[in-house]
């Protein structure tokens, strides 16, 4: 089955690559959505069918986190894959993303190589 | 009071992480180049893009190249040709400055302790100086990049001095 993907970061120049890589990839990819901020992410999530979110952290208005503890109190979300795309490299936010049910992440700058095994991995239930 | 990091240091990181982020998100070659260069006043411009750091120790951190070489990265990183600075150009240099200035402010974090990033500002434009509050010094690193030149710079000084009555060196006359 297809992945609807929505990607959730401020910057247009990740969304762009991130859009690239993903009509790139030989995984499965349908509707690709996008959002640059959580709260723009909420209203994809309540209007569109989502099956994975790749997501930065730093985001102004509604964080990474944030947004990734909105889905999992949601139970119709809650099992949503989610793959933090990040500048940020502080454990402790990774660690506190992991906590919070995040399924993996990928630390920028990354190859299209490392996102597509995160993306085949966290749809075949692989670990971060 | 002096940062805890010594520009040997700086520089040693803004060499690791700008040299990361061209080899893995351009493919682009580039080389570093002795201190005393500094990138031009092109005639079609310079593009430039300032992050600033925020905790127990304030600053930014700014990369700088000339129009042309802003197009050729920016075609890098979108697979896209661009032959003037436009939007796609403005966001792609201000993400390659998140990207080097916010590694950078990760390695040093052991000795600088956590710090925020403010979002980046681009600013395209001739015949213009940058210039920090009251002087302080920057640790300039340059590289060359398909043979123009790419700047990296970094300002840090500890917050409790900026709550000292700081003004600009300079005063207007009237």
């Amino acid at each position: 089955m297809a992945l609807d993907v929505l990607i959730v970061d401020d910057s247009a120049a990740i969304r762009k690559i991130l859009l690239r890589v993903l009509t790139q990839t030989d995984l499965a990819i349908g509707d690709v959505m996008e959002a640059s901020d959580g709260l723009e992410a909420l209203k994809t999530l309540e209007s569109r069918k989502v099956s994975l979110i790749l997501s930065d952290i730093n985001m102004p208005n509604m964080d990474g986190l944030q947004l990734l503890a909105s889905v999992r109190a949601r139970p119709e979300w809650n099992s949503m894959p989610v793959i933090m795309i990040t500048t940020e490299g502080s454990q402790a936010k990774v660690m506190e993303a992991v906590q919070m049910g995040a399924q993996g992440y990928v630390r920028k700058p990354f190859t299209a190589e490392q996102i597509k095994e995160k993306i085949s991995s966290c749809v075949n239930g692989g670990a971060k | 009071m002096e940062s805890p990091l010594t520009p040997a240091e700086i520089t040693n990181l803004i060499t690791v992480e700008t040299e990361k982020v061209f080899s893995t998100m351009l493919g682009l070659p580039i080389d570093l180049r002795p201190a005393a260069e500094e990138a031009g006043n092109e005639d079609s411009g310079r593009v430039i893009a300032f992050v600033g750091f925020a905790g127990e120790w304030s600053g930014s951190g700014s990369i700088q190249c000339s129009a042309k070489l802003a197009c050729c990265i920016s075609a890098k990183l979108l697979l896209m040709d661009f032959d003037r600075v436009n939007e796609d150009v403005l966001d792609a240099i201000g993400e390659i400055a998140n990207m080097i200035i916010g590694n950078f402010k990760d390695d040093a974090a052991y000795k600088l302790g956590p710090l925020g990033l403010s979002t980046p500002t681009v600013i395209h434009g001739t015949n213009f100086q940058a210039r920090n509050w009251n002087g302080q010094s920057w640790t300039t690193v340059p590289f060359t990049c398909e043979g123009e030149i790419f700047e990296v710079k970094i300002s840090l000084v500890q917050t409790n001095a900026l709550r000292e009555p700081l003004r600009p060196a300079v005063m207007l006359g009237s």
